[in-house]
């Protein structure tokens, strides 16, 4: 994940707490959302950025996913994201992130 | 006037020693974890010359394999030698990096680039047998210094070191001692990306089969900036290089916009042909050292070898309508304007779709879509999957959702419109502008009509804006009819005529 992005999670997470934050993803491929969920869980996997060994816990989640697409209004949701659905592999992206929640995520309720 | 695709150039420069001392992810590791496990096992994952010769994509960047013939090869291919192992190509070259080094020297007027004198006696004959470098550039490579006096600039005075092998051969000095933007790293970034942009220029132009003195006017689409602290962008990496190439009767100026750069700068330069305010224009980029084994730490990871270990460049040459090369058709341009949001399908729709429905045409009447072309086996390794491909795939999603495309075409749109990505991990250089020499053998040759080139650019990464940008354009197979170039007399007093007795004849009307 990139530096300044690390960041901006870490200070969000400081000024919010990590409890009230979800961290949204848009990766366009399951290994990518699964380190990008793993930086904003267990810390950064490349020990390169602020979250190197930073184990926010956050709850993380694709946008694609089921239960994220569920919380949209349906019209936006065809309107913004509708033909990325059709072109990413979905069910690998949630075999990713679901594997990392299970894993790291210290606010799944 | 039409303006037409006279040429391209494409150049690369295998540079193994500045993916380990200045690619960004190996100096912000040394900064941050100077004794990390990355840096001592990165030496092993580095290729040699020959290595990088032979690896597939390069010689389908320098125009010796096509993108078919790469579609047709299984991947991976860092594990596979290519059977064409040639230096140059039907665009360009691979350069050693000790011949950059010299070209790199070469290319800077303010005797900022020190080479040892033994290492210069050694190297200068090879580097004056490149067909691509004449007279003007040899004579330019100056005898060189004593090692001992490199050695004290890079230990006392923040030089940039130059290695062949590890061993330190030359150095970039700092242009100013306060000055961050006259910082080593800065100029050393600056001077690449200028010395790769020379080499570019003058395969596009010999490419062309023009004289250097036929272009007017050079457009640099890099995303470096150079200029000092009171203007860090100002400018201009066009002149600066088409001094050193020779360009004597051009001037030129910079376009910026990230990774959409290229294709704005064509859009330009199109549009200053096709206006008549110049003949020839020559839109160029060099490299960008920051980028050089960008993804290094998920690839030594992975036990693969270090493939970012190019700089490359680029050169379009434009020109007025010749009826033989392909056209650049301005009718068929596509822009993400501001208020046209960033989402992936708003993009697609704005570059795609939209200019396409305004021309009349389907997604199905271009014959190749050419987007992000970054090399996909990189991407993959990179975990960041294939670019190339995922763009085709959205092409053909959303012409499904429009009704232009039925939904069993998706699988195989990819490879039936799509280049396979085979380009340099350089930002602006993938983008959209790779097989434009490819293109243009095919439609010269007549086996291709139409083909679209998209740039798309992450305005975000420079803080200004949240906004993406794109530009996209269409590029013909030339029809070999002459312009119309307006109306003749004759013919304007004809219409003259005509709308006089229309005229009259209401008046009459109305009595």
């Amino acid at each position: 994940m990139d530096l300044e992005n690390q960041k901006r999670v870490k200070e969000f997470a400081e000024k919010f707490g990590a409890e009230n934050v979800v961290v949204l993803l848009g990766a366009a491929e399951g290994e990518a959302s699964g380190l990008a969920a793993e930086t904003v869980t267990n810390g950064d996997p490349t020990y390169a950025g602020p979250l190197t060994g930073v184990q926010l816990g956050l709850t993380v989640y694709h946008v694609c996913e089921p239960e994220v697409k569920a919380e949209f209004d349906a019209a936006v949701y065809e309107d913004q994201v509708s033909m990325m659905e059709m072109v990413l592999n979905v069910d690998d992206i949630i075999k990713e992130m679901s594997s990392i929640r299970s894993q790291y995520c210290k606010y799944l309720k | 006037m039409k303006s037409v695709i006279k040429g391209t150039g494409y150049i690369l420069a295998h540079t193994p020693d500045m993916v380990f001392y200045n690619g960004s992810t190996q100096t912000t590791e040394r900064i941050v974890n100077p004794n990390s496990e990355y840096l001592k096992e990165l030496p092993k994952h580095l290729r040699n010359y020959d290595q990088a010769v032979s690896y597939w994509p390069h010689q389908v960047y320098i125009g010796n394999k096509t993108p078919e013939e790469l579609a047709n090869t299984e991947e991976p291919y860092y594990d596979k030698t290519c059977d064409c192992k040639e230096r140059y190509g039907k665009y360009g070259e691979i350069i050693p990096e000790d011949e950059f080094y010299l070209l790199l020297q070469a290319s800077d007027v303010f005797d900022l680039v020190m080479l040892d004198k033994n290492f210069v006696s050694k190297t200068k004959d090879k580097f004056a047998k490149d067909p691509y470098i004449d007279e003007s550039i040899v004579n330019r490579v100056k005898e060189g210094f004593d090692l001992k006096d490199i050695e004290k600039c890079v230990n006392e005075e923040h030089a940039e070191g130059l290695y062949i092998d590890f061993k330190l051969v030359g150095c970039v000095k700092k242009a100013h001692d306060v000055d961050p933007n006259f910082s080593a790293h800065v100029i050393h970034e600056n001077l690449v990306a200028k010395a790769s942009s020379v080499l570019a220029l003058i395969a596009g132009v010999k490419n062309a089969g023009i004289s250097k003195d036929d272009v007017d006017f050079v457009i640099d689409c890099c995303e470096e900036a150079c200029g000092d602290m009171l203007q860090r962008g100002g400018g201009n990496f066009a002149k600066a290089a088409a001094e050193i190439a020779g360009l004597n009767n051009a001037t030129g100026a910079d376009t910026r916009g990230f990774c959409a750069g290229p294709s704005h700068a064509i859009i330009e330069a199109a549009s200053l042909v096709a206006a008549g305010t110049y003949k020839t224009v020559a839109v160029t980029a060099g490299g960008c050292t920051a980028k050089l084994g960008m993804n290094g730490v998920n690839i030594v990871k992975k036990g693969l070898p270090i493939m970012e270990d190019v700089i490359a460049g680029f050169c379009i040459i434009i020109s007025e309508n010749d009826q033989k090369n392909p056209v650049i058709n301005l009718d068929i341009h596509g822009k993400l304007a501001v208020g046209a949001g960033s989402a992936p399908q708003n993009v697609i729709g704005a570059l795609v779709m939209d200019p396409l429905a305004e021309a009349g045409l389907k997604v199905t009447d271009i014959d190749k879509f050419s987007p992000e072309m970054q090399n996909a086996e990189i991407m993959k390794a990179a975990a960041t999957g294939d670019v190339a491909e995922a763009n085709y795939k959205m092409i053909a999603a959303l012409a499904v959702k429009r009704g232009d495309l039925d939904k069993a075409a998706v699988a195989t749109f990819p490879k039936e419109k799509g280049v396979k990505g085979y380009a340099p991990i350089q930002g602006h250089i993938p983008s959209g502008v790779p097989p434009i020499g490819y293109f243009r053998d095919e439609m010269l040759k007549g086996k291709m009509n139409r083909a679209m080139i998209i740039g798309k650019g992450s305005l975000f990464l420079g803080r200004l804006t949240n906004l993406f940008d794109g530009v996209s354009f269409v590029i013909e197979k030339n029809d070999g009819s002459k312009d119309s170039g307006g109306a003749s007399e004759e013919e304007i007093k004809g219409l003259i005529a005509k709308a006089m007795k229309e005229f009259a004849s209401t008046l009459l009307k109305s009595e």
